[in-house]
């Protein structure tokens, strides 16, 4: 019993940080129908500048919300500078996204450097919680609340706000959006910053867990990209469930498989769109 | 506002999608409260002239002008923002909004300079009082009537000086195409100008001041309604009547 509820603890906190990633693919693909290959590379970035800012500071919150504004910044400029001039150029688009892995991969090594580095988390997140017989990190229950929270607070933006109205009619239908008066080039601006900010966020948040080092941008870039498509584009509700489907899957394969960690997740996925291909929660496209 | 000078003024426009020349040197004039209708048989470029003015597809030469201002090279919101509003073929609701929302998306005080009544929830679901009822439906929830309804409604919301309306009757039983005259000549009413884009010939000529007939692009024939009622030629040749 307490065997399988650790592992299931540990799924949903690795699909926590999935979520956090891929609900920002999921927006940027769902409005502007990029496919951001960045994106997990924006992910590490985050990590870096949060490891930086924990640095000067000692304030781990102060840490998180830099890693994500960084990357806000950084995204807003490489979509209006860049991704804006080739709209509708969709194999343009992506190879401009993969050329900026390159460049930021490079940038990396020369500011900070090839060797894997870690982060403490605060003193108070540090401990080991215990219920019964079950211990687990508070870390890692933190990360579980703080994504929760974070859904929220997208639903939140989404489906009550006029904005959150606009972005919606934009997912649905842009050029129809700006016939109605919404500012696009603005829903644009607001949808690759904030999806940044989130994948910069959840680099910092990743790592006093995972670390930081070259090439995990990559190792988990593919869990968003199922994330998102086995829960469907652009859906909120998608992205929740089908990152902690992904979390759990993954954490139970690496157990038992561990020599097809990869098949065990890919092959559910697989399965899923066989039977659903626009995903659980997706429209048709 | 310029007194006295067209609401809307197209010139020489010239519009492609990529190598395909459809637009060839398109020109008209819209007087403010007149309702003017443009027909032509499929694929003549009549929602190509729509694209054109909105701004959803830029004419590669020629002038748009709307209220004075040269908007030719302005962003589809930027437009929308000057007056123009758009009912598209197809109707286009958003599915993932309710009708409400789809309502409030564009909304936009309306002066009243003109003493005109603005627009707004009130005045629209008194127009349309069948919407009324589906306020919280999604946008994808609505019988084909009904997402014309809300596609007129939500255009309102926007206090435009002017509407396109692309096919309004497209798919419409004859009893709401007859309701869709009806509420044109209410608008006709208020100053509101009127691009009317139409197959349906007989709704068209019923309700409209002057009429053009389009042909691959180019404008054929230029008339009142009665005029071309009674020109079998141009009828036969070009609307195939
Ligand atoms: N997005 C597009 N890309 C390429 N060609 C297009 C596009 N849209 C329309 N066309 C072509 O341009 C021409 C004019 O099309 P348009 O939609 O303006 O016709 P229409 O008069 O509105 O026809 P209908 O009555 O069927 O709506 C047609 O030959 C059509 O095939
Ligand atoms: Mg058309």
């Amino acid at each position: 019993m307490t065997f399988w509820l650790t592992q299931i603890f540990n799924g949903v906190s690795y699909g926590a940080i999935v979520f956090l990633l891929a609900m920002g693919l999921s927006l940027i693909f769902g409005v502007m129908k990029v496919i951001n290959v960045t994106h997990g590379t924006y992910f590490l970035v985050g990590a870096y500048f949060g490891l930086t800012t924990l640095k000067q500071t000692g304030n781990f919150f102060l840490a998180i919300l830099i890693g994500g504004i960084a990357i806000a910044v950084m995204g807003i400029v490489i979509e209006r500078v860049f991704l804006r001039r080739l709209q509708g150029n969709d194999l343009g688009q992506v190879l401009i996204t993969m050329g900026f892995v390159l460049v930021l991969q490079d940038a990396i090594l020369v500011i900070w450097g090839p060797d894997p580095v870690s982060m403490d988390a605060p003193k108070f997140l540090a401990s080991t919680g215990r219920i019964g017989g079950f211990s687990f990190p508070m870390y890692r229950l933190f990360l579980i609340v703080f994504a929760a929270v974070t859904a929220a607070a997208l639903w939140f933006f989404e489906s009550r706000t006029k904005i959150g109205s606009s972005v919606r009619a934009a997912v649905d239908d842009v050029e129809m959006a700006g016939g109605m008066g919404v500012n696009v080039p603005v829903v644009f601006s607001l949808v690759f910053g904030l999806g940044s900010f989130l994948a910069g966020m959840s680099g910092v948040l990743a790592a006093p867990w995972l670390g930081i080092q070259a090439g995990l941008d990559f190792e988990i870039l593919p869990f968003a990209f199922v994330a998102i498509i086995v829960g469907g584009m652009g859906s909120l509700k998608g992205a929740v469930v089908a990152s902690l489907l992904v979390g759990i899957i993954d954490n139970l394969g690496k157990t038992f498989f561990p020599e097809f960690a990869y098949f065990t997740l890919f092959l559910p996925m697989a399965v899923i769109l066989a039977i659903r291909p626009s995903g659980l929660f997706g429209r048709a496209m | 506002m310029t007194d006295n000078g067209p609401m809307l003024k197209v010139e020489d426009i010239h519009t492609y999608y990529g190598d395909s020349y459809v637009l060839q040197g398109l020109s008209l004039e819209i007087a403010e409260g007149q309702v003017m209708a443009v027909l032509g048989r499929n694929g003549m470029g009549k929602t190509t002239l729509i694209r054109s003015i909105i701004g959803f597809t830029k004419p590669r030469t020629g002038k748009v002008t709307f209220d004075g201002a040269d908007i030719t090279a302005l962003q589809p919101h930027e437009i929308v923002k000057l007056g123009v509003a758009l009912v598209p073929q197809g109707r286009r609701i958003f599915p993932s909004l309710t009708v409400m929302e789809n309502l409030l998306l564009g909304e936009k005080e309306g002066s009243d300079d003109g003493g005109e009544e603005p627009w707004d929830m009130d005045r629209v679901l008194a127009l349309f009082p069948r919407l009324k009822e589906r306020l919280r439906n999604m946008g994808n929830q609505l019988s084909g009537g009904e997402q014309q309804m809300l596609a007129f409604a939500r255009s309102l919301m926007t206090n435009p000086k002017m509407l396109l309306l692309d096919e309004p009757t497209e798919g419409l039983a004859p009893l709401l195409v007859r309701a869709m005259g009806e509420t044109l000549s209410k608008l006709k009413e208020s100053k509101l100008a009127i691009l009317l884009v139409e197959q349906n010939m007989k709704f068209a000529l019923a309700s409209c001041d002057y009429v053009h007939v389009l042909n691959r692009g180019r404008v054929v024939h230029s008339s009142t309604p009665e005029e071309l009622a009674a020109n079998e030629e141009i009828k036969s040749r070009f609307l195939g009547v």
